[in-house]
């Protein structure tokens, strides 16, 4: 019995692997693709471009990952990357003197508090996160038209100190580029090697048996949201620095991408499973995607059903490669 | 997991009957007119308020079938999408030379096959969540009206289509009389048909359902179909109304008409809720956006306070049933 449950883990392992893997593949082939149709591809400048690109997204679908791990979703980080990214952008714009880090404080500072209020609407008040985050989508959109008066804070109102957050170079590498790769080694360890970390995984699994198991349940889900909301606070001030204007409508819709990103590196909307590794690679898929449309001249309207169908796709083999997996298990059991 | 037992005939109680959700709705209903009467003198105005449903009341049809979905113990955030494609469609094919009426079937057409296929994949892969399903369609089915319009707009209806939208049956405007009547039809068919009580049982319990004998999958697929299908019908008068559609109209429409129903007292867990609390909530919001419009206030207040009312509403029945719960523990 036990040799048959750790033969059926080890299965199920080599699955998520080969899911992994098979992501990986069809990077390689989508990257030969398109270097085939236009040579200009891989190149050093627009490599470089690409993953600045992707830095954000891949940031905020670490955040995703935890609360979908946690069977939730979290629809308004679009609204609190804005939220934060305005306020911290106005405040700059106020005081020009500002250190960048003090400024990346007071996003991450807003982004937290938005993400607790969801957290605690979700954890504390019991109400479905798809419809807690719709609700707070809406207040987090509407107060930031209501801190900026419907105008926008453009690149002459930002210091050049600000603006080069995004610009400048730690340790040879791009500073939003570093920022992603320091988040990936902190997250990796904490829910991979600390109680905490593995208790969000068992929150999401089984959340009866966390609770039995003494996990305080309502206290994973505030965090989690909590730490959706900070990164996303983050974003926000990375954003408004690379694009170097903050507006009402930021992001409008980026959660979409985010949750794209999460489900094509594997991270299962059920709950329970998720890996950094796949993650990275998701982000990746969909910044090539990005990167690559323009470059085949496809025209820009194609993009967004290009994802949507990409997103299906995904979610589809999905479940397709897991009954295949289940059936082979059923068939061994009865030998 | 509340369980509710299915009876013919509930016993008549006084107390139990005033303490309805639905007449906590009158209530805020009477409260907003109050002061949406004091805050503007041309508030009371027969004329005025009638007019003022047809700024809200088309998306007012999508709500009817979103109380089935959310019954079901589903969610379906496709529908914003499924207007603009539907739209997007009718809009292309008049222009290319087809007769209006043939138009507007086939944008009803396309309506019921945005829905069908959302309810085809729900039932198919059950594994997948009706939230990522139609996260992913939504996507899709706006991806493919920006394919089909890019970002133009497209217009120049004949004269007698602008009556769906703007024309009136004596003093009374079309639309509130289109929509009476299916308020009618979708109330009936959720409350007095079979259909409607399994839409319910699916809703309380899928699994015991499907094992009494409901065909759950057929009645997920008609549900998600009629959702479809209702928001090209929304489609049809948003764009009489607009007098031309672009790819980018009805955005956020699933959120309004979520916290339509829900404000209407229909419970996201499922298998809970009235259809005649989910029409009055219908004229909670638009009267309160009508009335918030007459004294000048901008539309970000008003997305804060519809995010904050969906908020409410979801929440003060959750605590109400938490406290019963803990008193039950205890």
């Amino acid at each position: 019995m036990l040799k048959r449950n750790i033969q059926n883990m080890m299965k199920a392992e080599n699955i998520s692997k080969f899911r992994e893997l098979g992501l990986l593949v069809f990077i390689i082939i989508l990257t030969v693709a398109v270097q085939i149709r236009n040579p200009r591809f891989l190149t050093v400048s627009n490599l470089t471009n690409m993953i600045t690109n992707t830095a954000i997204l891949s940031i905020l679908a670490v955040g995703m990952m935890l609360v979908i791990i946690t069977r939730g979703i979290d629809l308004s980080i679009g609204a609190t990357l804005a939220l934060s990214g305005m306020i911290s952008a106005l405040t700059v714009s106020a005081n020009p003197d500002m250190h960048p880090i003090l400024v990346i404080l007071i996003g991450i500072l807003v982004g937290t508090v938005c993400g607790l209020i969801v957290g605690v609407l979700v954890g504390k008040a019991g109400i479905l996160p798809i419809i807690a985050s719709l609700g707070m989508m809406n207040v987090f959109r509407g107060l930031t038209f209501m801190v900026s008066g419907g105008s926008w804070v453009s690149a002459h109102q930002m210091p050049d100190s600000f603006q080069s957050i995004s610009t400048s170079k730690v340790m040879g590498i791009n500073t939003l580029v570093f920022i992603a790769i320091v988040i990936y080694i902190i997250f990796y360890y904490f829910i991979n090697h600390t109680r905490t970390g593995r208790q969000i995984y068992a929150v999401g699994s089984n959340p009866d048996s966390a609770k039995i198991s003494g996990i305080n349940i309502d206290k994973i889900l505030i965090m989690v949201y909590g730490i959706m909301g900070s990164l996303a606070g983050l974003s926000g001030v990375l954003w408004v620095s690379k694009f170097a204007s903050a507006q009402g409508d930021t992001a409008m819709g980026y959660e979409l991408n985010v949750i794209a990103a999460c489900v094509l590196g594997g991270v299962s909307i059920a709950g329970g499973s998720g890996k950094i590794s796949g993650i990275i690679l998701g982000s990746l898929l969909l910044g090539i995607l990005h990167n690559a449309l323009p470059l085949l001249l496809i025209s820009p309207f194609w993009q967004q059903a290009i994802q949507g169908f990409i997103i299906l796709g995904a979610v589809l083999i999905n479940v397709l490669v897991k009954r295949n997996a289940e059936r082979k298990n059923l068939v061994r059991r009865n030998i | 997991m509340e369980k509710r037992i299915i009876t013919n005939k509930k016993q008549f109680d006084i107390k139990s009957f005033f303490l309805q959700w639905e007449w906590m709705l009158v209530l805020i209903f009477i409260l907003i007119n109050i002061m949406n009467a004091n805050f503007s003198p041309y508030y009371l105005n027969t004329n005025n308020l009638l007019n003022a449903t047809m700024a809200f009341l088309d998306k007012a049809f999508i709500v009817l079938p979103m109380a089935f979905v959310i019954i079901m113990g589903d969610i379906d955030i496709s529908v914003g999408s499924t207007v603009a494609l539907s739209a997007v469609v009718m809009a292309v094919l008049y222009n290319a030379g087809l007769p209006m009426g043939l138009a507007m079937m086939i944008c009803l057409l396309v309506g019921a096959t945005c829905g069908f296929i959302n309810g085809f994949l729900i039932t198919k892969y059950k594994e997948l969540s009706a939230v990522i399903v139609t996260l992913a369609t939504m996507t899709i089915y706006r991806g493919i009206a920006y394919v089909i319009l890019e970002n133009q707009a497209s217009g120049g209806f004949p004269m007698w289509f602008s009556y769906l939208g703007w024309g009136y049956v004596g003093k009374i405007p079309f639309m509130l009389i289109a929509f009476a009547i299916c308020a009618v039809i979708y109330g009936l068919l959720l409350h007095k048909t079979t259909f409607g009580r399994r839409v319910f049982a699916i809703g309380n319990n899928d699994t015991a359902s499907r094992f009494s004998g409901v065909e759950v999958d057929k009645i997920k697929i008609i549900v998600f179909t009629l959702a479809g299908l209702m928001a090209s019908v929304t489609a049809l008068f948003l764009t009489s109304r607009m007098g031309s559609t672009r790819p980018n109209v009805a955005m956020g429409y699933e959120l309004d008409v979520i916290a339509m129903v829900v404000l209407g007292g229909v419970s996201t867990a499922g298998g809970k809720g009235r259809m005649i609390g989910t029409i009055l909530s219908i004229f909670i919001i638009g009267f309160l956006r009508y009335g918030l419009g007459l004294i000048n206030t901008s539309a970000q207040v008003l997305l804060i306070i519809i995010g904050m009312l969906l908020i409410f509403s979801v929440m003060i029945p959750n605590i109400k049933f938490k406290k019963r719960k803990k008193a039950k523990e205890a």
